[in-house]
Formats: C-alpha cells, structure tokens, sequence
C-alpha cells in the first residue's frame, strides 16, 4: 500500500484521493509486495529458491518473497549494523535466545504475541524466542535439532556388538569394538572444544540431570552445577578418552565426521544436522541410538534444541506480508516441506510431521519416547562473564583429555557462574 | 618559505631558477592522499577505540566511565588472569621469532650472500614463496600435516622409525603454541632474510677487500665486518617482528579458532580481542571492553617501539659508505 501511495507523490489532489480511496479499499485485500529474508543458512539457499519459497508464492501470488542469506560466521555482526543501518530485511532469522533477545529489547524485532501461528508451538518451542516474564514472543520457531549417537550398522554387525541401551552396555560395546581392532571406537576430537561439549556434555547429559527439571532448577538456582545431576556427565566423558582415536587431541570436527564417513569409526557423537552430509558421503548403513541411560528401565531423556527461528523486522515497510509468511512458517504444510527438504532439522510444530528419511525418522521418533529439553547453557545462563556456555566448552575438552576431573570442572563452572548470576 | 633572498646570498649559492614560489604548493598536493588516506583509515579508527575504550554501555545508552574499562580489565581477577595468559603467549611467540626466524634470516641471507652459491636465485625465491601466501593457506596446510589421523608428519616419521616422537602436537598444551610459532616462522622467514640479504650485497667490495689484505676472511669476516655493518637492518627487523607478533591474530584464530584451545594456551591479545570485542558463540560482544584490550594492545606497541628508538637505535653505530 505504501507503494501505491507513494506513487502519487506531488500528483494532484484529486488523484491522491483516489489513491488513498484505493488503498482503504485495498485493505484486507491481498497487497503487492517484496519481502526478504535474511539467514544465515546459506547452505539452503536452492531448498529455499526451489521449494519453499514457490510453495508459499502457489498461495500468496501477490508476495514476492526473497531469500537472501549471508554467511554465518558474519551473520550476527552483519545483521546487526543493517538493523541499525535500517537496511535490514522484512523477516529476520533469529538465533536462538540472547542474540535474538537483544534484538527484541532494542526494537529491531516485533512482539508476534497477536499472531495466530504462534499457538501451534509448545512452551519448549517457544523458549528461545521470547521474552523472560513469557508474554511476548517475537519468533517462530522453525526447526531443531536432537542428539544422540550414529553408528556404522556393518561395523556393529562385523564385531558382533549390539544398540547399547544403558550406560554398561554402552562402554561394554566400546571395550568389544576397540579389542576387535579394526574400527576407531568412537569419533570425536577435542581440538575445536565445542564437539566435546555439544556432542558430548548436552548429548548424554540431560539422563542426568533430568532434562527439563534440572535445567529449570538450575536456572532457578536450586541446583548447583557441582550437584551429582550436572558432576556425572563429566565423568562419563573422562572415560571416553580410552575410546578415541590416536591424537584425538588435535583431531578437529571436519577430520571426525571423515572419520566416521569413512567407515574407519563405529559410533559418532552427534546431532541431527549431520543426517545430510553423512547420507551424502557414507558408503555404509548407518543407525541411531538414544544417548544410554545410567540404569536399565530409567526415563530418557534428549536434547531437542531449538535452533533457528524467524522474526519479523519491526520497522518492516511490508508487516502485513510478513506476517503472512510468518503463518504459514507455523503451519503443518510448512513443517513436513522444512523437514524433508532438510533431514536432521526437525519441526517444532505441534502437528505431526512423517519424515522420508530413515535416519531423521529414527532421531524424531525419540520425541515419543523420551522427554525433551534443550541445552542447559543457552536460557539465561550465558549472559554474563564468564559466559558459560563457552566455559562448558573448555571443560568438556580439558575433562575428556584428562587435564581436569569431573569435579574439579564443576566447582569451577559454579565459582564463575556464581561470580555474575543470582537467581 | 619567504621571499627574501639576500643579494649576497644569492650570488655565492648556485644559480637557480628565475621564479622561485614562497609556498610550495605542489608538495601539499602530492602528499594529500597519503595523509588524507592514512588519517582516514589509521588515524581517526585509533583515536575512536581509544574513545570508545572510555565509554561502557547502560542501559543502550552510551555513559562515559574514565579508566574504568581498564580498571576492569586489569583489576577483575578472570579478565586479568585472561590478559595476563594472553600476553605471556604474546610474549613467547616473539621470544621464538626472536630466537629462531631471525637468526636463521641472517644465516640463510649470509649464505645466500656467497657469490660462489649456484641456483642462488631459485632457493631465494623458494624460501620467500610463503610470506606472499594467504595465513588461511598456511594454516590450514600445516595443520593437515601435523594431523594426527591423515598428515604427512606421522608418516614421515615412521619411515624414520621415529613414530614414538609424534604427538599432536596442535592439540597438547604444552606443545601448541610453540609449534604455531614454528609455522608462523616458516612463513615469515624470507622477510629477515630478504632485507638482511639487500644489507649485506650493499657492503662496498672495497670495505671486503680492505679486509681480505688485512687477512680477515670467512666466519672472521663476517663476524668482525658484515655483522656490524647490517645491525641497523637487525634493528629495523626485529622491530617489525615485535609489531608484527603483538598484533597478531590470523593463524591462531584460522588453526585454533577463536577460543584458542587447547585450554587458552595459544590465547593471544589478537584472539582475547575478537572474543571481547565481537562476541563469541552465546557470549555478545562488548565493544567498550574490546576497545579497552585493543588500547592495551596499542600501548603495547607504543612502549617496545619507543623502548627500541630511544635505547637501542641511539646505540647502533651507523656506517656510511
């Protein structure tokens, strides 16, 4: 509408009445418009070209929808000074929790508490995106992803190993693996710090800490990252050492999912995001198993964290527009396209979603038979110096190398976090 | 510039031309850009860190705090003890520069000094070929053959039966920083020799004729006439290695990344800087203490380069030929 009128700029009076005549009138109707996107997922940029944006133009011809993603190493930065430059586009792909907090808190992202979309998605879902008393939300969620553990199903056949349900049965497999010789155990380095943390602390630590009741509690102060919930994931990945391959120390993320794609390892730490490249570049049948549980019959628990939403700019020009969009980014027709056009980021939408993938099946099967949470770092609690999420990183690292114990790792992440945070 | 010769000045002093301009326009102009551009991009951003380093955000407004930034930083225990880690790192990377890329410079600029060395050229050229090429490059080169899973380093040494002395080496704390230091040597190398070798083909024949009469010849003569020839070029080299290492940045964030493991102990001020400065993962970034690093940084600098001006460049004796 704003195009319209715009138009008759310095025209006589009488037309910008018409104008103003039309675009009263054209209200409610269906209004031209360019909307943008910006993200940081320029991995997807043909999915979004050739699948999900022509499904959405099919039912809104009159929006003309642009997907226009950077890199994401410069993403924030460089999403920050077009917000401020007002240079930004109409829908923002929002990082999850205080990046994209920030944003809402000086402005740059609209409240979407009166959009209809919103109440397709559960309070987990919502979490990352919204404010801390939980009125206004101010992104959609649009996927995450769970982690557990991919295995090479011929290197488990060959050596006679069997999916290890609990914690015994998950080293006894290890101990078999690593005696048969001809496979890595398992895949991992600690030369980039954060596969030791997010494939490691988040993937097995919320059977101990109980998921969302101990990440609550932990926000909320009433349990301490000393406690046993938070100490035994520690000491489960000091035993991991054993299980490594050679110089895993300097053994980066790209050099072990080679590893493990190269049929040289039997079982990859992981998260659902690496369901793609390894359907891509492994030769062999690969499965998944939920992270093992300390004792047999125990609840299970995964990290389904949310990762990425989408916003809409406040100062966008096109709101009606991208709100549209923003709807339909909430419905089910979204969700199940998302999905399949990208295995390994799962919907966050209450509706049920079929994946095609075998893989992708498996991981969002667990939904069912395990509670969900998210990471414990990210809510809150890595708002202030020192950030914990990164110091998380660091002592997953320096506890699976062995150059710090388990507990030793806690006290320490307790002293900083108490240093700045009081619940 | 006036406009005022005097009569007898002007005829003992040689001719000159006719019209001679009081103000030297010309000089304005061709130095301009350099100066506009300088300030621009060099100048002005200095002074606005500094600036910014005064400031600190609250409340999304900007309030002035004098030197509280920096009370901070070097008062807070974790953010000094950060500091403090980064800077020793700092410190160690150019003690082995120091100790290892210069003196093998000069070595191999000595050699390749000899007129009787054939191929001169090619070996020169051989050994300058990794300063033109991108840090992105170099690290991620080394770090392939240091990789304990596909480099060519174990290899090598199983061939020499020396498997037992590989470690990985990038990923051990006690290891890693002196080994990037190594590859940022390899890297660096040709610029100590490239300038020590222009010094030492500049030496007059005659001075190293003079001193072949005197019976002055080989390691002697290099000792006793080239070296004190060539200090100023000495001088001059490791002070670009002192600027050049404090400011580094590039390999230990292209081969370690940002959080500079194994446990912070390849953290430099350049690394410690990019965290701070532009946030890191979950952490957001805070300009005003990020300024306040990259002040440090600057003050630095300024102290070891005026350290070397006033105290050891007021003792090299220079030579003129």
């Amino acid at each position: 509408m704003k195009a319209t009128s715009g138009k008759t700029n310095g025209v006589g009076g009488r037309k910008l009445l018409l104008a103003a005549a039309l675009s009263v009138a054209g209200t409610g109707l269906a209004s031209a418009a360019d909307i943008t996107i910006e993200s940081w997922r320029n991995d997807d940029l043909t999915i979004w070209q050739d699948q999900i944006i022509p499904a959405f133009e099919a039912k809104h011809p009159d929006i003309k929808v642009t997907f226009a993603p950077s890199a994401p190493a410069e993403y924030n930065a460089a999403l920050n000074s077009k917000l401020e430059a007002g240079s930004a586009g109409d829908l923002i792909t929002c990082r999850p929790f205080d990046a994209s907090l920030a944003l809402y808190d000086k402005g740059y992202l609209a409240s979407l508490a009166d959009l209809e979309g919103i109440n397709n998605f559960s309070d987990v879902a919502k979490s990352a995106w919204i404010t801390d008393d939980g009125k206004n939300p101010f992104c959609v969620p649009m996927a995450s992803v769970i982690h557990g553990f991919i295995y090479n199903k011929e290197a488990f056949k060959e050596v006679g190993v069997e999916v290890p349900a609990t914690e015994d049965e998950f080293f006894a497999a290890l101990d078999k693996i690593k005696a048969d010789g001809n496979y890595v155990p398992m895949a991992m380095g600690t030369s980039d710090q954060w596969e030791a943390a997010t494939m490691g602390y988040q993937n097995i630590g919320p059977n101990y800490w109980k998921g969302e009741e101990g990440r609550l509690a932990l926000i909320a102060g009433e349990q301490m990252l000393t406690d046993a919930g938070w100490v035994a994931p520690y000491a489960q990945l000091a035993r991991w050492k054993d299980y490594l391959g050679d110089g895993f120390e300097a053994q980066t993320y790209p050099d072990s999912q080679n590893l493990f794609t190269l049929g040289r390892a039997a079982v990859y730490p992981a998260g659902s995001w690496e369901i793609t490249g390894f359907n891509a570049n492994a030769d062999f049948e690969m499965g998944a198993f939920i992270p093992p549980v300390p004792n047999a019959g125990d609840e299970c628990y995964i990290s389904d964290h949310t990762d990425i939403g989408l916003g809409m700019n406040a100062k966008s020009e096109n709101a009606d527009a991208a709100k549209a969009f923003l709807n339909w980014v909430a419905s089910a027709e979204f969700a199940s396209l998302y999905a399949n056009a990208l295995p390994g980021f799962f919907p966050l939408s209450n509706e049920p979603v079929a994946l095609e993938d075998p893989l992708a099946q498996e991981f969002i099967s667990w939904r069912e038979k395990c509670q969900s949470t998210i990471r414990s770092t990210y809510q809150i609690l890595s708002r202030g110096e020192p950030n914990l999420e990164n110091e998380t990183w660091n002592a997953s690292a320096n506890v699976i190398k062995g150059t710090e114990t388990a507990e030793a790792a806690g006290a320490r992440l307790q002293e900083g976090l108490s240093s700045w945070y009081k619940p | 510039m006036s406009l005022n010769p005097s009569q007898t000045q002007q005829r003992s002093s040689p001719p000159k031309p006719a019209r001679r301009v009081g103000f030297r326009l010309h000089i304005l102009v061709f130095l301009a850009p350099a100066v506009l551009v300088y300030t621009a991009i060099m100048i002005l951003p200095l002074f606005g860190t500094m600036q910014l380093s005064l400031f600190q955000e609250v409340d999304n407004s900007r309030v002035f705090v004098g030197l509280d930034n920096f009370r901070k930083l070097l008062g807070d225990p974790r953010l000094s003890a950060t500091f403090w880690n980064a800077l020793s790192n700092n410190a160690w990377f150019f003690v082995v520069h120091m100790l290892v890329q210069n003196p093998i410079g000069i070595l191999l600029a000595a050699i390749l000094s000899n007129p009787r060395l054939r191929f001169r050229s090619v070996y020169r050229t051989a050994i300058f070929v990794p300063t033109i090429l991108s840090f992105v490059i170099v690290g991620f080169v080394w770090k392939l053959i240091l990789s304990p899973l596909w480099g060519v380093a174990p290899d090598l040494l199983e061939m020499a039966g020396l498997k037992s002395l590989f470690k990985p080496w990038l990923g051990k704390e006690a290891y890693a920083l002196t080994t990037l230091s190594l590859i940022s040597v390899w890297q660096f190398i040709g610029i100590p020799m490239m300038l020590i070798y222009a010094a030492l083909i500049s030496i007059p024949e005659e001075i190293l004729e003079a001193a072949e009469c005197d019976g002055i010849t080989g390691m002697r003569q290099f000792w006793k006439i080239k070296l004190p020839l060539i200090l100023p070029s000495i001088g001059i080299i490791s002070v670009l290695t002192f600027v050049g290492n404090f400011n580094a940045f590039d390999l230990i964030y292209v081969s370690q990344g940002a959080l500079a493991g194994p446990d912070y102990s390849t953290d430099i001020l350049g690394t410690f800087l990019y965290r701070t400065f532009f946030g890191f993962q979950l952490q957001l970034g805070d300009p005003h203490l990020g300024a306040t690093i990259a002040s440090m940084m600057f003050l630095v600098i300024l102290i070891g380069v005026c350290i070397y001006l006033f105290v050891i460049q007021r003792r090299l004796r220079r030579y003129e030929f």
